[in-house]
C-alpha cells in the first residue's frame, strides 16, 4: 500500500481498525481526541462496531472490560490524568486475563499538568499502575510508521496472553503528521475469542472473577499471572540499536526521545565521538539482556528521558553494577532538542577521557 | 398430587452464604425462575457487583461475570454493545448503584443502553459491616450514622429510581419489594417485564427490589420484614415508576 500523510492518533486508530478492533470507548483530553475523533467517524455506524464517548476515563475502561468479556478487540485511549483514572480498571482486566489495547498519548504531570508531550508516565506505565501484583505489556514507539506496527502488535500481543497491552506514546507523536505505511487489510470478520461470555449455548456456564475469599485461590492466580509474565520476557523483548557495535557510549531512550536521540548522536558520529543508541521498545518486558550485552564494550550509558530518570532505574538494575550510568531529562513538557542532547553526551564523553 | 413449585434449574444445589432473612436469597431465586421461564439461559450474561451478592454467580447457572465496585453498567454496556444479541443484566446494591457508581448509572440509563438492571436496596452497606448507604432513611442508624441520618449533616436519601425517570432512555423502572409472597411475586413479575423490555430493543429497564438486611439493620427477620412496608415504602414507594412500553405487562 502507498504511504499516506497522517497524524500518530489517526495512524493509532486506523491501524486498529485494520487489526480488527471493532469497540473503541474514550473520553476526551488532550492531546490524543484525534484519535476518538477518528474512531467515532469509522466505528460509530459501521456494523458489528462500536463507539461510546463515556461520560468518564472510568467508564471507558470498564466498557472496555465488557466488550473484551464479550470476546472481541476493543481499545480505549487517554492521556496522563485520564490513565490515573483507568488504573482501577487495568488491575481488574490483568486479574481477569481479559486482552484489551490501552493507549496513553501522555503529556506533562503530575496534577493536570501541561498538553505538551512528556514521559513522566513511565513508572506508572511499566510498574502496574493499579493496585494487586500484575504486568502490562507496555510498547514505546517512537514515530509514525512505529504507531501503525506497534499498534497491530499491540492487539496481536493482547490475544495472545490474555492481557492488557499499553501503549505508551506522547503529545508530540500523538499530534506530528508523517508519511505512514499501512502494512495489513482489516480482517472481513473475526471470531469470537473462545472464552468470551454471550450465554451458556452448547456448554456449561462460565465465570470471570477476581473477588475470592479463599487464599489459596489467589495465590494460584497470582502465580498463573507470574508463569504468564516469564513466558512474555522470554519471547516478546524488543528493542532498538543504532550504531552500538564500536560504541563506547550507550545513550538509552525511548519513544520521541530516541528520535531525537538519534538526530545527537548522528552529530557525536560526525564529530569523532562513539556513541551509539539503545532504544527499549518493549518497555515492559525491559531489554535488560542486550543493556547487559551492550555494557560488555561500553562502559557508559547515559539515560535521556521526558522526565526526571524513571526508565534509568531499570537500566541501572539490568547493569547491575557493571557500568556508569549518567542521566538527561527535561520534565514539564519542554522538548529538548537534539544539539542540546549532542551537548550533554560531548560533555560526558571528554569528562570520561573518552576522545 | 400435583406439584407446583420446585427449585429452579438454574439454581444451583448451594448453600446461599447470605444472613438469615436476607434479601438477596429470595431476589436470586426470582432471577433463576424467570431466565428459565423465559428460556433466556443461554444466551443471557450477568454482572454482579461489589457488596454481599459479589459471589452471585456461586448460585446461578448462567454466564456471569464480576464488575469492579459501581461500575457494573459500564461494563453492562460494554458487552452489550460488542455483542447486541447477548441479554445482559447487572446484579447492584444502593451502595454500588447510587453511591460508587453513581455516574455510570446515570448515563447508562441515560444512553437507553439495552441492559437491564436489577438494584437491590436495603438502605445499607452490608458487606462492609452497615454503614451509610445514599438510601439511608433519615435518623435510622448505621455504623457511620451513629446519631442517625441527618439531611443536614449527611443529606436525604436517594431517589433513584425516581431520578433515572426523568432520563429519556429509561424504558421501564419499578419498585417492588421482596418482603411478603404477594410483593414478591409482583417482584417477579416485574423483573420478567424488565427482561422483555431489553429483547424488545427498547431501552434501559431496570427493577429496584427493597430488601431486608437483618443483621445491619439489627433486627430479627421477622421485624425487618415489616420495616421494610412500615418505614422503607414511606420514602420509597412501592410501584410503577416508569414505563413507556405501552404494554401492561410482560406476559
Ligand atoms: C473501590 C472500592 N471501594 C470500596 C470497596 C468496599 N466495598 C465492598 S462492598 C461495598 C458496599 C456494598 O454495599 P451495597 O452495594 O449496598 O451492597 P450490599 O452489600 O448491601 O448488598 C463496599 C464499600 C470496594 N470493593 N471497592
Ligand atoms: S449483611 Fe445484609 S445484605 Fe449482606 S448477606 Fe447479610 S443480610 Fe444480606
Amino acid at each position: 500500500m502507498a504511504k499516506v500523510l497522517m497524524d500518530g492518533n489517526s495512524v493509532i486508530g486506523e491501524a486498529a481498525i485494520r487489526a480488527g478492533c471493532q469497540c473503541y470507548f474514550g473520553y476526551p483530553i488532550t492531546p490524543q481526541n484525534e484519535l476518538t475523533e477518528y474512531m467515532a467517524n469509522h466505528l460509530s455506524r459501521k456494523k458489528g462496531c462500536a463507539f461510546i464517548q463515556a461520560e468518564s476515563e472510568l467508564a471507558a475502561i470498564n466498557m472496555v472490560f465488557g466488550a473484551s468479556l464479550a470476546g472481541v478487540r476493543v481499545m480505549t485511549s487517554s492521556s496522563s490524568p485520564g490513565m490515573s483514572l483507568k488504573q482501577e480498571g487495568i488491575s481488574y482486566l490483568a486479574s481477569c486475563e481479559l486482552p484489551s489495547v490501552i493507549v496513553n498519548m501522555s503529556r506533562g504531570g503530575p496534577g493536570l499538568g501541561t498538553i505538551s508531550a512528556s514521559q513522566s508516565d513511565y513508572f506508572q506505565a511499566t510498574r502496574g499502575g493499579g493496585h494487586g501484583d500484575y504486568r502490562t505489556i507496555v510498547l514505546a514507539p517512537s514515530s509514525g510508521q512505529e504507531l501503525a506496527d506497534l499498534t497491530h502488535r499491540a492487539f496481536d500481543l493482547a490475544d495472545k496472553y490474555r492481557i492488557p497491552v499499553l501503549i505508551l506514546g506522547d503529545g508530540i507523536l500523538g499530534q506530528m503528521m508523517e508519511p505512514v505505511e499501512f502494512k495489513h487489510e482489516a480482517p472481513a470478520e473475526l471470531p469470537v475469542r473462545s472464552n468470551a461470555l454471550r450465554g451458556a449455548k452448547g456448554r456449561a456456564s462460565r465465570i470471570v472473577r477476581t473477588c475470592t475469599s479463599n487464599t489459596s485461590d489467589m495465590e494460584e492466580l497470582n502465580w498463573s499471572l507470574y508463569r504468564r509474565y516469564q513466558l512474555i520476557k522470554e519471547e516478546e523483548i524488543t528493542c532498538e540499536t543504532f550504531l552500538v557495535e564500536d560504541a563506547e557510549m550507550i545513550v538509552v531512550s525511548f519513544g520521541i526521545a530516541a528520535r531525537i536521540a538519534r538526530g545527537a548522536i548522528k552529530n557525536a558520529r560526525a564529530n569523532g565521538l562513539k556513541v551509539g543508541l539503545l532504544q527499549p521498545v518493549t518497555l515492559w518486558p525491559f531489554p535488560s539482556a542486550k543493556v547487559e550485552e551492550l555494557a560488555n564494550r561500553a562502559k557508559y550509558f547515559l539515560v535521556f528521558e521526558m522526565n526526571m530518570g524513571q526508565m534509568i532505574e531499570d537500566v541501572q538494575l539490568a547493569l547491575n553494577g557493571k557500568g556508569e550510568t549518567f542521566f538527561y531529562g527535561r520534565p514539564g513538557g519542554v522538548i529538548p532538542t537534539p544539539s542540546e542532547v549532542f551537548r550533554v553526551i560531548s560533555r560526558h564523553y571528554y569528562q570520561k577521557g573518552l576522545s | 398430587m400435583t406439584k407446583v413449585y420446585s427449585r429452579p434449574k438454574l439454581l444451583k444445589k448451594k448453600i446461599f452464604h447470605y444472613c438469615a432473612g436476607c434479601g438477596h436469597s429470595i431476589i436470586h431465586r426470582l432471577l433463576a425462575e424467570v431466565i428459565e421461564e423465559m428460556n433466556l439461559q443461554e444466551r443471557i450474561v450477568g454482572i454482579n457487583s461489589a457488596g454481599c451478592s459479589v459471589f452471585a454467580y456461586d448460585y446461578l447457572d448462567i454466564d456471569m461475570a464480576e464488575a469492579a465496585h459501581g461500575r457494573g453498567m459500564a461494563v453492562a454496556t460494554g458487552l452489550k454493545r460488542a455483542s447486541p444479541e447477548t441479554i445482559v443484566f447487572t446484579y447492584q446494591g444502593d451502595g454500588d448503584l447510587a453511591a460508587i457508581g453513581t455516574a455510570e448509572t446515570v448515563h447508562t440509563a441515560n444512553r437507553g443502553e439495552r441492559i437491564t438492571t436489577i438494584f437491590v436496596n436495603n438502605a445499607v452497606y452490608g458487606m462492609t459491616g452497615g454503614q451509610m448507604a445514599p438510601t439511608t432513611l433519615l435518623a435510622q442508624l448505621t455504623t457511620t450514622t451513629p446519631y442517625g441520618r441527618d439531611a443536614r449533616l449527611e443529606g436525604h436519601p436517594i431517589r433513584v429510581s425516581e431520578m433515572l425517570a426523568l432520563l429519556g432512555g429509561v424504558v421501564y423502572i419499578e419498585r417492588t419489594a421482596v418482603d411478603s409472597p404477594t410483593n414478591i411475586r409482583k417482584t417477579k413479575k416485574s423483573i420478567r417485564k424488565a427482561f422483555q423490555v431489553q429483547i424488545d430493543g427498547l431501552g434501559f429497564s431496570m427493577v429496584e427490589i427493597l430488601a431486608p438486611c437483618p443483621i445491619n439493620w439489627k433486627m430479627e427477620p421477622l421485624e425487618a420484614w415489616q420495616w421494610i412496608g412500615k418505614e422503607m415504602t414511606k420514602v420509597f414507594p412501592l410501584g410503577v415508576i416508569k414505563d413507556i412500553t405501552g404494554q401492561k405487562d410482560a406476559d
